[in-house]
């Protein structure tokens, strides 16, 4: 489904990824971990199409079709979503409108008419039962004055209204309390099938317990140097990183 | 990585026409240019005015040959010459008896293009409606639905014609001859605008409209328009505004005056589109306008306005909140793009007990241009436990806008509780990417983060006017992130 092969990247002339291979499946779940800076939220905002990151080298594909001509709009099109590590607020539009939007804008560009507002009103209880989401929480303004599990929760119902095949989940962990996080874990495993896959960033292995990956990455400085089964996420917990910065730097 | 940058989107709004641009080539009958009592009398002659009409067009002009251009908005242009203009123009076609059926076929195919059909007007929408080109009145529709109420919505050289009294009792009683200097040109040399009359008790029972368009080039547009709302009567009014793309600046100086007697209640809603200039800021309309409303005992004015046009705007929809318990209202969405400037904001002039205002004002900058709130709350020493509340937001697209908020607050009486908030923020990369990861292009993006921004103003507007407003705002900020 996603393939990159050696790809470098920079920011502001200043290099961050320097020649990461990743190959995900469909049905799979990849973790990829490493200490701040390592260059894993530049990974995703690259993959999801940021325009002040510039690829330098490298190719990364989805689903056999290589994007880097393509806009962040089109990528999501074709069904690539990025839960935001800190995601923005939108004052005065609400959570229904911008969803509405979304979803319409993904349909208009498949060619289909917008959703029937009926149809549309069936999913938004649907999934937001499932992630319990209180439906007065609907209609306040994206992302203004919520909590952090708020925000992490309502990425996640994003994700579940838009059904992507590809879900890189950017720091969801952080800011959640353990009721969040576990309400949040258990809404990526229902929507998780053999056709879809997540890619989890994490920093912590504790959103690991919830969401079982089936590959641990560790990134570090802008390459992964490690990649193994679950149990590499427990090794890392126990014992930090510095033994693979040692490692990698050796 | 994205081929369609903001560059090009840019790129794209530049070359983007002015949509109502358009001159349509009609016969009209327009003075010499220049002006001078006689021109003021000679409008006044066309129209065939009573004497003590003459008179008080005669008053103002006097009193404006006394008077300076104000300066003190902040605002820079090319003054006009107010000799260079022509003070009346009208389609030749217009019959002062006219009936829709008469009218110039060309004109009719002017308001098609406008998007008016006033045939399908007529039937579809609960809307009469008052057009009025360049200097004169061409059609106003719904007459007769209305005359059965009693209500009285006509073009105000007609009021002069069949309602001297009323005209006489109010013409000039809010927005006085000498009031500024842009009020007395227009009093002095004011051609035509809507007159309305709601009698007592009655509520109007659809929305009335005007729609202002100037088409002939050199000329200046003065209207005049007068709303009373008798005891506790109500009305909604609507206002609409375009002109022809020109190199040169047209000016635009008009009146309202409002009129809100005991437990009435008139609502103001205007949408300006006047033609703002090109991309190097070249042309547009020069829309230099004196609103004001008067407020008797227990009643209610509301002043709704979307401004997306014009050069240069300097413009305060304003009430005098005479009465007790008196209620004034301002909601206000300015936007500015390329060269455009606009000094736009409200007086509320608190006289009564118990009096309430609300000021809400969006602006929302974009291009080089320069956007500035300025409003005045008052409250005099007898307006005891006067309330006002005030809130005005600054949206800031790319670094070469600017905004500017300019608050007055002159408070003589201790009970009197104002509050006022402002805040200014811009639209980010981060919010247009977070948009854009959602599947929603750039474009799309900006027109959702805007009308969430404008939403308590949006939401103010009658429905089809709501819906004409949004894509209004979408046209007039397109690309203009940066």
């Amino acid at each position: 489904m996603l393939k990159i092969e050696n790809l470098h990247a920079s920011v502001e002339d200043k290099n961050i990824l320097k020649g990461i291979n990743l190959e995900v499946k469909p049905g799979e779940v990849h973790a990829i971990m490493g200490p701040n800076g390592s260059g894993k939220s530049t990974l995703s905002s690259v993959i999801a199409g940021k325009e002040e990151y510039e690829v330098t080298d490298g190719k990364i594909y989805f689903e056999g079709e290589d994007i880097e001509e393509l806009a962040a709009e089109e990528r999501a099109h074709k069904g690539i979503f990025l839960s935001f590590q800190y995601p923005v607020e939108i004052p005065g539009v609400s959570v229904t409108n911008f969803i509405k939007t979304a979803i319409n804008e993904s349909r208009k560009a498949k060619g289909l008419e917008d959703m029937p507002a009926k149809d549309m009103l069936k999913l938004i209880r649907e999934k937001s039962e499932m992630l319990e989401i209180d439906r007065k929480f609907l209609s306040r303004s994206l992302n203004e004055g919520f909590s952090g599990g708020e925000k992490k929760r309502n990425e996640i119902f994003q994700m579940a209204m838009l059904e992507p095949k590809l879900a890189i989940l950017d720091e969801t962990d952080s800011g959640l309390d353990i009721d969040a996080l576990r309400i949040v874990a258990n809404g990526v495993n229902k929507l998780k099938s053999k056709d879809n896959a997540v890619v989890v960033i994490t920093h912590y292995q504790r959103l690991l317990d919830y969401i079982v990956p089936d590959f641990v990455h560790v990134l570090h400085n802008g390459r992964i140097v490690k990649s193994g089964g679950k149990e590499l996420a427990h090794e890392l917990e126990e014992k930090g990183y510095d033994w693979i910065k040692e490692e990698a730097n050796a | 990585m994205s081929k369609y940058t903001e560059d090009d989107l840019r790129e794209e709004l530049k070359t983007k026409e002015y949509e109502y641009g358009f001159y349509t080539d009609l016969k009209s009958d327009t003075f010499p240019i220049g002006l001078n009592e006689d021109i003021v009398r000679a409008i006044s002659k066309k129209k065939n005015e009573p004497q003590w009409m003459t008179d008080w067009r005669l008053d103002a002009f006097r009193a404006w040959e006394q008077m300076i251009e104000p300066e003190w908005a902040n605002v820079h242009y090319k003054k006009p010459d107010f000799q260079a203009i022509a003070y009346y123009s009208a389609p030749t076609s217009v019959d002062p008896n006219k009936t829709l059926d008469d009218v110039d076929p060309d004109l009719l195919a002017m308001y098609k293009k406008l998007g008016i059909s006033v045939d399908e007007q007529k039937k579809m929408n609960n809307i009469a409606m008052d057009i009025v080109v360049d200097s004169v009145s061409v059609a106003t529709t719904f007459k007769k639905t209305l005359g059965e109420k009693g209500i009285i919505f006509m073009s105000i050289s007609e009021a002069i014609q069949e309602h001297p009294e009323l005209v006489k009792k109010y013409l000039g009683t809010v927005v006085p001859q000498k009031d500024n200097f842009y009020a007395a040109l227009n009093s002095a040399v004011f051609s035509d605008g809507s007159f309305c009359y709601i009698p007592k008790g009655v509520k109007c029972p659809m929305e009335l409209s005007t729609y202002f368009r100037i088409n002939q080039a050199g000329t200046g547009q003065f209207e005049r328009t007068l709303v009373i709302a008798d005891e506790g009567s109500y009305v909604s009014y609507l206002e609409g505004c375009t002109a022809p793309s020109r190199d040169e600046n047209q000016l635009h100086a008009a009146v309202v005056e409002l009129i809100a007697l005991d437990d009435a209640e008139i609502k103001y809603s205007t949408v300006q589109n006047w033609f703002p200039g090109n991309a190097e800021g070249k042309g547009g309309v020069y829309n230099f306008v004196t609103k004001r409303g008067l407020c008797e005992k227990n009643a209610k004015i509301s002043w709704t306005q979307v401004e997306t046009g014009s050069a240069v705007t300097w413009k305060y929809p304003s009430c005098i909140l005479k009465g007790d318990n008196s209620v004034g209202e301002f909601y206000s969405i300015a936007v500015t793009n390329n060269y455009q400037q606009a000094d736009t904001g409200t007086k509320m002039i608190h006289l009564g007990k118990n009096t309430k205002s609300t000021i809400i004002s969006k602006g929302i900058s974009a291009g080089k241009s320069q956007n500035s709130y300025r409003g005045l709350v008052q409250i005099n020493s007898r307006a005891e436990n006067a309330r006002n509340f005030s809130q005005c937001d600054s949206l800031l697209m790319g670094n070469e806008c600017g905004a500017h908020t300019f608050p007055y607050i002159e408070a003589k009486n201790k009970t009197a509780k104002i509050e006022h908030e402002a805040t200014t923020s811009k639209i980010g990369e981060d919010q247009i990417f977070y948009c854009n990861q959602r599947g929603i292009d750039t474009e799309k993006a900006i027109a959702l983060i805007v009308n969430g921004f404008s939403k308590e103003v949006l939401n103010k507007l009658p429905m089809e006017f709501a819906v004409e407003a949004q894509k209004l705002l979408e046209i007039s900020l397109e690309g203009s992130v940066g």
